[in-house]
């Protein structure tokens, strides 16, 4: 597991975080969201993506993190069992190979971290976490 | 059959092209262990597919080409240059004999035995006849194609989306008041809905996709039970969406256990019960409406609903009123509560109720119902009712707590409003009464029990559940549409209350809400024993104070008809009407509907409107010039004959009430018209498609118990026999009040005579 697999760099609840490219469909702008009453707070609602409609995961609360008010959010579209999410996201930047490995001993993530956590990677000296979207949206529910 | 012939020479085809390379590079490198295995799995499947399909001599080429095959895998023998010769000599001859049923070519069996004999290790004959004629075959011409659903789902979602810009387009025109686009937008409009159609019947599949498996099911578990059945299957061409038909297979096949398992008894059994020691399963499946209906019948013993009471009551003691009270039926119910084990029912060992709750569950998850026939000592029978396609849901759209939902239709029993002073809502305890027409009923709002902000309901819609009826109370009733319903993720559907999503024409997503769902988290719990109350008969017509629509019939008239029997109003464009079959169809998108009047049906002109009958009275449109207003109607009506209730007066006039259950009569039971006598089979050949076209079933001749409406007969001919309402006779010659080749004056008689 030492290669190099191409990531997705992006921003969440200020941290740097990695999504791996192979669990990415696409990367989206999201602003309607019709929200799906009695569901789990982590569950945003449906999102319209063209003709498909999404489920928008609410990544922040999944990280007992304080949610940004609604608007405009950039989130990653995953498949799960022939479902397709959206995961919010503060920001995304770039798609690159980065090299991802076990964490280092004696980091204490948090128990919502570390349940979703892979791995990690630096990149510029900043470290970031490698997270795994389908343990995310199972965490939302 | 064909079909699945059809396909296997399809894939098998396929499967050839696919493992070419690996014949070729086993052959480099018997030792390789990967081409090994992709050939064993190839012959394999082609063993199983020929023992199924009745195609012998594929079958045992297969079988010992895998033999071989499994001995080498099993590092019992070491593949040389002879067995890999022998394997693909065999390979190609498998090749070769499926291009030749493809193309309907007769292939000679030459040299099979040699071809099997030359996988013999000890085998010294000839090295040389391998790949013989494999050449001479032609292929036949493929005339259908294996896409997956992922592509299908690709092109149904393009669709949508065509839809989508259409609508976008032409509410941008609408806006800027161009007319210039208008044609070429109708002729959009046109094509994506036959796109649409086309597309949506790609995903239909013949149920024998189902049944195909239940052979083997049945084989497999009478052997194991030791008894002895025999299977017949009927209906396997209905077409259903395949993804109904992937929903409805583990059903159907825990049914078919369960009837051989718990129904069906030993031949020993069977023999002191009176009956053939071979027991019978029919599975079938037909189409009525927009509905399949998949029914499992066995001759077994049927199920025991009084042991089933009493296993229920020996651990539940606290219910033996309750179930005592129950109907026979509703006994044979309580099979479908969780739960209920194996211990209650038919056997001391082992009962149908294993898992029956779970496989109603998954029924209504569709969208479908099931019924139990039961005939204690004789068998029982299971009918699973879907509708045809799990993706267009007739939907009654909703507003509660500031969001839009979307209620099956199905579920909706009613619709009032509050304000309208017909109901009345007590508060009881924390919960919330509402009585409608004496009738008690427990009340839930929607935007409370989805913690939506709260505000007092205007609009209650009544709701079926399994067990019982309940109020929902909503802001507003936005509209009835079709949609599209898709699945919705596990995290939406978690939360207890939703049955899936759709997407429709707006481009924002709507829930459609699960009626049972709602009443289980608002806390609702159904008792038998109310199930009870309400199953005493609807109020009868005759009572005061019912509700009527009033409205101008196609002659002219007024008449009204109870409101309780409409389930919708819709416009009836002239064009959607159709005539076949002797009967006027409406065709809306869906299922053909049948058009039922209670005056002499025709073409319908603009402006018309149809009044929906539920699905209980057939489902059919009655066409009317004008709803005109919603009356009540008095306590007092005269009697008149069927199709029409009484005659009562409104605001001083009287009108016409018609009654719902003769309409739904005529549906089920055309009128009959028994042609008579010698000449029977020159009417039928001259005057059936006439007699039909005037809504007549036509017979030569009457089944035990069937009284014909009007019977034909020529004249001077006997009547004798005939029981009938009224007899017509047929002159020959044109001076006869009835001549028999005019056309137009038989049709006026036997109009006049309905």
């Amino acid at each position: 597991m030492s290669a190099s697999e191409l990531h997705l760099v992006g921003r969440l609840g200020g941290r740097g975080v990695l999504f791996p490219a192979t669990q990415v469909r696409r990367v989206v702008d999201i602003a309607d969201i019709v929200p799906v009453p009695h569901a789990a707070p982590a569950v945003r609602g449906l999102a319209a993506l063209r003709s498909r409609v999404v489920t928008v995961i609410d990544s922040w609360r999944v990280l007992d993190l304080p949610s940004p008010p609604p608007g405009r959010h950039r989130a990653v579209t995953t498949a799960v069992d022939g479902h397709v999410y959206a995961v919010l996201v503060d920001d995304l930047e770039d798609a690159e190979p980065v090299e991802v490995v076990p964490l280092p001993p004696g980091i204490a993530l948090g128990e919502s971290w570390a349940a979703i956590a892979t791995g990690s990677a630096v990149r510029d000296g900043e470290p970031l976490l490698a997270i795994d979207l389908t343990r995310l949206i199972a965490r939302a529910g | 059959m064909d079909e699945l012939l059809q396909e296997f020479i399809a894939e098998t085809r396929e499967s050839l092209e696919a493992i070419a390379g690996e014949v070729v590079a086993w052959e480099a490198d018997p030792a390789d262990r990967a081409r090994l295995d992709a050939i064993f799995r190839f012959v394999h499947t082609v063993k199983g597919s020929c023992g199924f399909l009745d195609l012998p001599r594929v079958g045992r080429l297969a079988h010992a080409a895998e033999d071989a095959l499994a001995a080498v895998r099993a590092g019992e023998r070491v593949p040389d240059r002879a067995l890999v010769n022998a394997v693909l000599a065999i390979v190609d001859r498998i090749g070769a004999i499926v291009a030749a049923i493809d193309a309907g070519a007769a292939l000679e069996a030459l040299g099979e035995e040699a071809l099997i004999a030359a996988l013999d290790p000890a085998y010294q004959g000839e090295k040389g006849i391998v790949l013989a004629q494999s050449a001479a075959i032609q292929r036949g011409q493929s005339r259908s194609i294996r896409l997956s659903v992922d592509l299908l789902d690709r092109m149904m979602n393009g669709v949508s989306e065509m839809v989508l810009v259409r609508n976008e387009l032409a509410h941008r025109l609408a806006a800027s008041g161009d007319q210039a686009f208008e044609g070429a937008l109708d002729r959009l409009s046109h094509t994506v809905a036959e796109l649409q159609d086309a597309v949506t019947r790609t995903r239909m599949q013949t149920v024998d996709a189902l049944f195909s498996a239940l052979p083997r099911v049945v084989r497999d578990t009478a052997a194991e039970l030791g008894k002895q059945v025999t299977l017949t299957i009927d209906g396997g061409d209905v077409e259903l969406d395949r993804e109904m038909i992937e929903l409805l297979r583990d059903p159907l096949v825990h049914m078919v256990r369960n009837a051989l398992d718990h129904g069906i008894e030993t031949p020993a059994e069977r023999r002191a019960a009176g009956k053939r020691d071979i027991g019978r399963l029919a599975v079938s499946a037909h189409q009525s409406g927009n509905r399949i209906i998949v029914e499992i019948a066995d001759d077994g013993r049927g199920v025991d609903t009084e042991r089933l009471v009493a296993g229920i009551v020996s651990r539940d003691p606290m219910r033996d009123a309750e179930l005592r009270a129950l109907s026979p039926q509703q006994r044979l119910e309580l099979m479908f509560e969780a739960g209920v084990s194996s211990r209650d029912i038919a056997t001391a060992t082992s009962g149908r109720g294993v898992g029956m709750d779970v496989v109603r569950t998954n029924v209504e998850q569709i969208g479908g119902s099931i019924a139990l026939l039961n005939r204690p000592g004789q068998g029982l029978t299971v009918s699973i009712e879907v509708p045809l396609t799990l993706a267009i849901l007739s939907a009654v759209v909703v507003e509660g707590g500031g969001q839009t939902f979307a209620l099956p239709r199905q579920a909706v029993h009613e619709i009032v409003a509050t304000a309208a002073g017909a109901t009345r809502i007590d508060r009881i305890g924390d919960g919330r009464i509402v009585t409608i027409r004496d009738r008690r009923l427990p009340l839930i709002a929607l935007d409370e029990v989805l913690g939506l902000p709260a505000r007092d309901p205007a609009l209650l819609a009544v709701l079926e559940v399994p067990g019982g009826s309940y109020a929902l109370g909503v802001d507003t009733v936005i509209d009835t549409e079709e949609v599209v319903v898709k699945p919705a993720s596990p995290a939406v559907m978690r939360a207890g209350v939703y049955a899936g999503m759709t997407l429709p024409d707006s481009g924002q997503p709507m829930l459609l809400l699960d009626a049972a769902g709602l009443a289980e988290v608002a806390g609702l719990r159904f008792s038998r024993i109310d199930r009870v109350e309400e199953e005493a008969p609807p109020a009868a017509v005759e009572e005061a104070g019912i509700e009527a629509l009033l409205f101008e019939d196609i002659d002219g008239r007024r008449r009204a008809i109870p409101l309780a029997a409409i389930s919708r109003i819709e416009p009836l464009p002239a064009a959607s009407v159709h005539h076949a079959a002797g009967q006027h169809w409406l065709s809306s998108g869906g299922a053909p509907v049948r058009l039922v009047s209670a005056v002499a049906l025709r073409a319908p002109a603009d402006g018309w409107s149809a009044l929906r009958l539920p699905e209980e009275l057939g489902g059919a449109a009655y066409p009317v010039r004008e709803p005109i207003d919603i009356v009540r109607l008095p306590a007092d009506i005269a009697p008149a004959a069927a199709p029409l209730a009484g005659v009562a007066l409104i605001e001083g006039e009287a009108i016409e009430l018609i009654d719902p259950l003769a309409l739904g009569a005529m549906l089920a039971a055309p009128r009959l018209c028994l042609l008579h006598g010698a000449e029977a089979g020159w009417m039928e050949i001259f005057l059936k498609p006439a007699i039909e076209a005037a809504g007549y079933r036509v017979v030569r001749q009457l089944a035990p118990g069937e009284v014909a409406e009007v019977a034909l007969a020529m004249d001077g001919e006997e009547e004798a026999g005939v029981e009938t309402g009224r007899l017509l006779r047929l002159g020959r010659s044109p001076a006869d009040p009835l001549y028999r080749y005019d056309r137009a004056a038989v049709v006026a008689a036997l109009e006049e005579a309905a």
